[in-house]
């Protein structure tokens, strides 16, 4: 497409039963009641000016341009607040109005600069659309007067620049921050002539202030007040196509607007399933690593790891790493070579992975990052609903009355679905918080969570069977629901379970720490309360119990009802862009595309009968299995598109031994990773901007990514691979990812009706779209489970094995922050590295008290795996005992201090729990200090002669 | 591979499907093994002394080994 802004309707669409039809300036024109005259007029074609409006806010009626006359009634009324009725009859245009609107112009030209054809705005700016719309020529009152032209601009938030000389005072993007984003950090200060937009207290700027960098502020803006530096820098966008964000499992859709081949922003697309418009600071604008100076964009080889790198052709790179996966397979067999699909990558793209590994390499050794993430969301939903997927769609928080959060941050890991679910607890639903730390959600502006379960990490069975205790001794079970829809005979199971005395919350209450009170509660008002929807996170599934725990909450949404319709269900809210996908697309070792497990012969027989090859029916290794064949030397080659298994992965001195034992570590990806230091074959990647495909989101969304630029290296990653499948002397010819997606819909039952055209036309679909769903499934479990009867799991508390003791006193539970993603590769190679530059590690006054700590300071983190330094930061976010850090910074490398232990279902590890000690320290460990030096050493490049 | 970290991962199996009843234990265990473990590390548990592991997964391994499962 060219470059047009996405019409603005001027007020929210509205929903409603009934139609109303009007006459606006002599068209017919019909609205769902109760909306706007502004809106029916834009539905029609016509055009009111408008300053104080846009479709994403309320109507506020403050710029007066927006005035209409009706037949029959006297004065004119503003045409946003004005709700359009059945017969009105609506002029827009009249000589009256046109006075009017001009006189109001004239007012707002009087105090703004008349700096248009040097404004970065120009030309896309509703100020100055509005000026010329109503004709304004001169303006009366002169320029003298006084006026706000010298106002300093604040340029401190390093994506967007404000300048209140440039303000008209609309309050957009005050009520952009409180309605869409809900953080509510700007406000009007001031009255009359002084009124102006502030960030907080009088001292703040944009950077100091609770402002979170969404955006919403930016894109609500109609002048040049607020706006993207990139724009200023480059110039307005010539032409805009949509895509996905390669952030987390939200999957907002973003127009990328461009010059040329430039990406000049990214403009949250209003269309969008997922985000209806709105974007995070990470997506928005944590774009620029797509063309940073560390971007790897020629292959390069190496004999050993202790070698610098040498730049090589594609064809070289793809014959040497050929030949060597051919020769250890022919020495060692199959099942000594394998790889990682990535969850950043797109569902095309991990189809050829897995396919790489199972046809071309021979074994099932395939696995992804979802091992380290919801696998056991997979396990847990599998067993008791039939499908590894969360049941609703993002919307559906809207129809919720209670709201469970189970170990999830969505302000900071899912922060636009966390936007809308402050919008929905803002109209009046409840929350519970199980979580060991206090969340921002557990209390922020106008929200306040009704229960903060903080649990001692690590009891998240005990908390959960301990509600179930509490609803099915207290009779608060939907029983017709129970009777109708699951196993009458498992529930009793399950119930008398439950009801025995060692699962009450009093019993309980010194192993997990939560009130009994409190927990019974909570588990009342889940029960009790109307809609019931859960939503959780990696605080559920990295632990020893985390399949169980999945399991757990299946069981307290069968036992009080709350699935199979809007507004309740369970959702996992998932990390990766397309983690949903890798998991549909056969990343488990242990099963084919759709998730049906390699034994299977019929399943297997199709695609033998497909891809022309025999199958090894047997499961594969997992990562950390292949980890320790290695060390064996019965796994020898590991191919890794998109992942850095060294930083993400738990025990980094076992990873690091693993890769090193293997003889071949082919590293796929954008930059050197920490993966790559160990790697003997580095191929160049391509960003989400270089590649068309689809990624799949946490509401099982799949969404189209576009191509908006050519690939930096050459090729996109469904082409590399195809590349090396070839030179392996597989007959692959797909001539686009389009083609591999009618694979994909051809093997795989759930997405029998999915392709690339029919997205492009529609949009979005969201999985199973088979025959029994042909336009997809928002709702999962509507009419009865995938399975057919839901099943309730008995799921007993099984303390983990790492226990805290005189050595290791302390609990280290990890997360992530707002503005970093992951490890970090891509946003620590952006401004965002202005809010977090460094892992923080939280620790308890009392226990910083304790230790002679204060905030600031560095520490030594050791746990019996190892260790690391880093500064603490004392807060009682944390409760005394337990510890938090991120791991999004190779220099602290958290995960050399988490554990082996794992979810006894998935090997998922136990991030979450990890017994340590903190003493003061004034320097880097040891293994930092050596590592600093590896890492150097290893990423020595000998570019080729004369580039 | 690490023998110990197969019987560690085996007695965790076991130690989750407890409540189920022995029976339904074992079978579970079982059935879990010869799902998700690779022919390498069935083959290490199978070559394993059962006394290293907990009752229930040594029965489990022993269901295992028969051709007929």
């Amino acid at each position: 497409m060219g470059y047009e802004p996405q019409a603005d309707f001027g007020t929210p669409e509205i929903s409603s039963d009934t139609q109303v039809c009007l006459t606006i300036d002599g068209r017919k024109v019909t609205v769902p009641a109760g909306t706007s005259l502004m809106r029916a007029a834009a539905t029609c074609g016509g055009s009111i000016p408008s300053l104080c409006a846009t479709d994403s806010l309320e109507a506020f009626g403050s710029c007066r341009m927006c005035l209409v006359e009706i037949e029959g009634r006297r004065g004119t009324p503003a045409s946003c607040t004005t709700p359009a009725e059945e017969g009105m009859v609506v002029h827009t245009q009249s000589k009256r109005l046109a006075r009017l609107r001009k006189g109001v112009m004239e007012l707002y030209i009087s105090d703004h600069p008349l700096d248009c054809l040097t404004c970065s705005a120009n030309n896309d700016c509703e100020l100055q659309d509005a000026a010329a719309e109503v004709g304004l020529r001169d303006v009366r009152y002169g320029y003298a007067g006084a006026n706000h032209l010298g106002l300093a601009t604040d340029s401190s938030n390093p994506y967007f620049d404000f300048d209140p000389s440039k303000c008209i005072a609309c309050s957009r993007c005050v009520r952009a921050c409180d309605e869409v984003q809900g953080t509510l950090a700007l406000t009007i200060d001031g009255r009359g002539f002084a009124s102006k937009v502030s960030a907080g207290q009088a001292s703040d700027d944009f950077f100091s202030s609770e402002c979170v960098s969404c955006g919403a502020c930016v894109q609500a803006c109609p002048t040049a007040t607020l706006q993207e530096k990139a724009v200023k820098e480059i110039g307005k966008p010539e032409r805009a196509v949509v895509t996905t964000c390669a952030y987390c499992g939200v999957g907002c859709t973003f127009r990328a607007e461009m010059r040329g081949e430039q990406l000049v922003r990214m403009v949250p697309w209003k269309d969008g399933k997922a985000n209806h418009g709105h974007s995070c600071v990470k997506g928005r604008f944590a774009w620029g690593y797509a063309n940073h100076q560390d971007r790897i964009t020629r292959p390069m080889i190496r004999e050993s790891i202790d070698q610098p790198w040498r730049e090589v052709s594609w064809d070289e790179a793809l014959s040497h790493t050929a030949a060597r996966l051919n020769t250890i397979k022919a020495q060692s067999g199959a099942r000594a070579l394998g790889g990682i699909t990535s969850s950043r990558c797109t569902n095309e793209e991990v189809w050829l992975v897995q396919k790489l590994v199972r046809a071309g390499f021979g074994s099932n050794n395939v696995d992804t990052c979802a091992r380290v993430c919801h696998s056991p969301t997979g396990y847990g939903l599998s067993k008791t609903y039939g499908t590894s997927a969360g049941t609703q769609d993002f919307d559906s928080v809207m129809d919720a009355d209670v709201v469970m959060v189970i170990g999830a941050n969505p302000t900071d890991g899912h922060p636009v679905f966390a936007s809308r679910l402050k919008r929905r607890l803002r109209q009046g639903a409840r929350l519970i918080v199980i979580d060991p730390r206090r969340i921002d959600l557990v209390r922020s502006p106008h929200i306040e969570a009704a229960h903060h379960l903080a649990l001692q990490p690590g009891t998240n069975v005990a908390v959960l069977t301990a509600m179930a205790h509490a609803i099915v001794t207290e009779r608060l079970a939907d029983e017709q629901f129970i009777r109708e829809r699951c196993d009458w005979d498992e529930y009793q199971d399950w119930a008398q379970f439950v009801a025995q005395d060692r699962h009450s919350p009093e019993v309980l209450e010194p192993v997990t720490r939560v009130p009994a009170e409190e927990l019974r509660k909570a588990a009342r008002l889940y029960a009790t309360g109307g809609n019931g929807a859960i939503y959780y996170g990696l605080g559920v599934t990295e632990h020893s119990q985390g399949s169980s725990t999945v399991m757990a909450i299946a069981n307290l949404a069968m036992v009080t009802g709350n699935i199979g319709r809007r507004g309740v269900g369970v959702n996992p809210l998932r990390g990766q862009n397309n983690v949903q996908g890798s998991c549909d697309m056969g990343s488990f070792p242990h099963e084919l595309p759709g998730y049906r497990h390699i034994a299977g012969a019929e399943v297997r027989a199709s695609f033998e009968a497909d891809w022309l090859v025999s199958l090894d029916p047997e499961p594969g290794l997992r990562i950390p299995n292949m980890l320790d064949a290695a060390l064996d030397g019965s796994f020898r080659a590991l191919y890794v598109q998109g992942e850095d298994i060294l930083q993400s992965d738990p025990n980094t001195h076992h990873v690091a031994a693993g890769l090193k034992a293997m003889d071949l570590v082919i590293v796929h990806d954008l930059f050197l990773n920490e993966t790559a230091n160990y790697a003997h074959v580095f191929l160049p990647g391509s960003t989400f901007l270089e590649k068309t495909g689809t990624f799949t989101n946490a509401e099982r969304r799949i969404q189209m990514v576009r191509k908006v630029m050519e690939p930096a290296n050459g090729m996109e990653d469904w082409q590399v691979t195809q590349a090396l499948a070839q030179a392996m002397g597989l007959d692959w010819n797909y001539s686009d990812s389009g083609q591999i997606m009618d694979e994909i819909s051809r093997l795989t039952p759930t997405f029998a009706g999915v392709s690339h055209a029919r997205l492009d036309a529609e949009g979005s679909l969201q999985w199973p779209v088979d025959s029994a769903h042909p336009d997809g499934s928002p709702i999962m479990h509507v009419d009865g489970f995938v399975r057919g009867k839901g099943k309730f799991m008995v799921t007993d508390y099984v303390p983990t094995d790492e226990r805290t003791g005189p050595r290791y006193p302390l609990l280290l539970t990890t997360g992530r922050t707002l503005s970093q993603y992951n490890v970090g590769a891509q946003t620590r190679r952006t401004a965002n590295t202005i809010w977090h530059p460094e892992d923080l590690l939280e620790m308890h006054p009392a226990d910083a008290e304790n230790r002679g700590l204060k905030d600031g300071d560095w520490a030594r983190l050791a746990s019996r795996t190892g260790e690391t330094t880093l500064r603490v930061t004392v807060t009682d976010r944390v409760a005394p005992g337990v510890v938090y850090t991120t791991f999004h910074h190779p220099a602290t490398q958290a995960n050399v201090v988490t554990t082996e232990y794992s979810d006894w279902a998935t090997n998922c590890p136990e991030y979450k729990v990890t017994a340590v000690q903190v003493v003061p320290s004034n320097g880097p460990s040891e293994w930092q200090e050596s590592y600093a030096s590896w890492s150097e050493k290893s990423r020595r490049i000998n570019r080729v002669a004369g580039e | 591979m690490e023998i110990t970290r197969l019987r560690y991962m085996a007695d965790q199996i076991a130690r989750n499907l407890v409540p189920h009843g022995e029976a339904l234990a074992i079978e579970g265990t079982f059935q879990h093994i010869r799902d998700y473990w690779d022919p390498r590390m069935k083959a290490a548990i199978l070559a394993d002394d059962p006394l290293a592991l907990s009752p229930i997964a040594a029965a489990a391994v022993v269901m295992l080994a028969q051709p007929d499962r």
